[in-house]
């Protein structure tokens, strides 16, 4: 977290939403602490973006509240709102300047012309877009567009920042970089942030803490260590990092049928050409190189398993012994053990 | 975001295609820009009577008749003073419904579109016949108010249809960043919607103020014999008067119609609803 901790604590307090006859949010509870940077994941249709625009006000819940530092804003609409979003594809006017851009939020609160251009002058430089102060959002590219529309969130001194899914409309490359940009703007500005994103190495690069979304409902609320180490249920066991997934139970290292399901991370399985203790015999089936490490695809008895490995990796068809160092133990869905 | 035209070349190819498209070009000049020609050197002529291939002189005489004629000059005013009030009413009732139109769903929502539609479909003379006994019962017959009624009807379809697409092309999300910049509903509509919609919109008002001004029959059956138009005295004149002062009254008729595309073509062509419709 950062050191300059600004905004106010978000609270969602049994917050239900029904669209067109279907459950999109089923009593959604979650406390986000005040400067903090929390992440909404999950797939499309999860329910992340309903919660962000309930959050933001274009979306009044059916029933619960939106409490922004103990304050209950569930009523309001988004002018009334001290948050600020920046939209998925930016939303900037096409009428206006870029200067004029981050500057309406202020002419609306009737700022004064020297206070509205020292403000709108410090925050793009703080973008670095000073530069284009005068173009048109039709001349400038993708990323600096985003640039903009995060300027004209931050010019308002937002108690909470909005951001639904940042980095989708960007190339890797530059995914990267923004998110790094982000990252260090709030541990500058300090200011309660919320992303909505459904890529898991955003959420798992940037957040203090994510709640990990399934049909309207939040799995599990950590920090990324966390949700890596001890993901609550196989959902997000599935959905953070790779798992190999079994249904039944492991004993003396053979899969037999139950009704748990086991999860193993590749990065866990290990295989080695000399047998050690706990190790069972394997062949390789497969080797994709994959950059810095190889997916090994290893079977026994039957049993395909995938591991992970930078160190010694092996040839197809070796056969050696492999060995499992975790394996999350899931009962009815939700993490009853490691091992 | 606009997409690539294919360049038609038609100067070249075999001599037939030219041939073929040159002979093209010059009926339809000859079709279009003729009869406007004729009306051009009618209207300075002295007088110009067949054999002759050109008018046998030039003046002003009869423009000077025309300054001089009162019920002439009163059609003149009449049209000037009733269409602008026919466009500001139709935009007054129009555009707000248009705005429902585009932005609500609401109960008979596509009835009443179509039904807009389908007024402008029927024909003309019999409404307006069906009108004309309206209004005898209601004493409307011969007012100012029953032009402007009878002319809003034409101006309906253009106030509501094209600035409904027109609010339609405002993409959602640029009116919720103004909400949650802080602005008011009104406020959005005003800064950002209205904004944007304008080039629309003013299409919209250039079309009604041309369906008003130009409108003959309704006005003709309402206002004759005591209130009459530029159109509906156009019928008078080609009777009563020699065919020279018909020619300058139609270029008079012309000239708001020029003056308005020419002032409205920059907004319209080029710039946003050049975007919007991808017109370029």
């Amino acid at each position: 977290m950062s050191d300059n901790v600004q905004g106010a604590g978000l609270e969602l307090v049994g917050l239900q939403k029904i669209l067109g006859g279907r459950v999109i949010i089923d009593n959604l509870n979650l406390t986000v602490k005040k400067g903090e940077l929390v992440s909404l994941l999950g797939p499309s249709g999860c329910g992340k973006t309903t919660t962000l625009r309930m959050i933001a006000g274009f979306l009044i819940p059916d029933s619960g509240q939106v409490l922004l530092a103990g304050k209950d804003l569930t009523k309001y609409g988004p002018e009334k709102r001290p948050s600020a979003m920046v939209f998925q594809n930016y939303a900037l006017w096409p009428h206006m300047t870029v200067f004029k851009n981050v500057a309406y939020p202020l002419k609306i609160r009737k700022m004064g012309k020297e206070e509205i251009e020292k403000r709108v002058h410090g925050v793009l430089e703080l973008v670095n877009l000073m530069h284009h102060k005068d173009s048109r959002p039709s001349q400038i590219s993708g990323g600096e567009q985003q640039r903009v529309a995060l300027a004209r969130a931050l010019v308002q001194e937002p108690d909470l920042l909005l951001l639904d899914e940042p980095l989708s409309n960007l190339d890797a490359k530059l995914r990267i970089k923004v998110r790094e940009d982000i990252r260090d703007l709030h541990k500058r500005l300090g200011i309660t942030t919320i992303i909505v994103t459904h890529d898991q190495d955003e959420a798992l690069s940037i957040s203090d803490r994510i709640a990990v979304m399934n049909e309207g409902r939040i799995e599990q609320f950590s920090t990324p260590q966390e949700l890596y180490d001890q993901p609550a249920t196989e959902y997000v066991a599935n959905f953070i990092g790779s798992l190999n997934r079994f249904e039944g139970e492991f004993a003396e290292g053979r899969l037999i049928e139950g009704a748990s399901v086991v999860g193993i991370r590749p990065e866990d399985v290990f295989f080695h050409s000399s047998q050690s203790a706990g190790s069972y015999s394997a062949k390789v089936n497969l080797v994709v190189p994959r950059g810095h490490f190889h997916e090994v695809y290893l079977t026994r008895d039957d049993v395909k398993i995938r591991a992970f490995m930078s160190t010694d990796i092996p040839k197809q068809g070796d056969i050696g012994f492999a060995t499992i160092s975790k394996a999350l133990i899931y009962k009815d869905g939700k993490l009853a053990r490691t091992a | 975001m606009a997409r690539e035209k294919t360049t038609l070349n038609l100067t070249s190819g075999s001599w037939i295609t030219r041939v073929f498209v040159g002979a093209f070009i010059v009926f339809m000049a000859i079709f279009i820009l003729g009869p406007l020609f004729w009306l051009a050197a009618r209207a300075f002529a002295t007088s110009w009577t067949f054999p002759n291939l050109l008018p046998d002189g030039v003046t002003f005489k009869w423009w000077g008749t025309i300054v001089g004629d009162k019920s002439l000059l009163d059609a003149i005013r009449n049209s000037l003073i009733i269409s602008p009030i026919v466009v500001l009413v139709s935009a007054f009732f129009c555009i707000p419904a248009a705005y429902a139109f585009s932005r609500y769903n609401f109960f008979g929502r596509k009835t009443f579109l179509i039904g807009i539609f389908a007024a402008n479909a029927f024909p003309t003379i019999g409404l307006y016949a069906a009108i004309a006994t309206l209004y005898y019962t209601l004493n409307l017959m011969g007012t100012v108010l029953g032009i402007i009624i009878i002319q809003l009807l034409g101006t309906i379809i253009f106030m509501t249809w094209i600035p409904a697409a027109a609010f339609s092309s405002v993409p959602r999300n640029l009116e919720d960043a103004a909400r949650d910049a802080g602005a008011s509903k009104l406020r959005v509509f005003r800064d950002i919607t209205l904004r944007l919609a304008m080039p629309g919109i003013l299409v919209a008002f250039v079309m009604s103020f041309l369906a008003s001004f130009d409108e003959a029959t309704g006005t003709y059956l309402v206002g004759a014999p005591e209130i009459y138009t530029m159109p509906t005295k156009m019928y008078a004149l080609v009777l009563n008067y020699p065919v020279q002062i018909a020619a300058v009254f139609s270029i008079l008729l012309a000239i708001p119609s020029v003056i308005l595309i020419t002032v409205a073509r920059k907004h319209i062509i080029g710039g946003h609803l050049a975007e919007g419709f991808q017109i370029k």
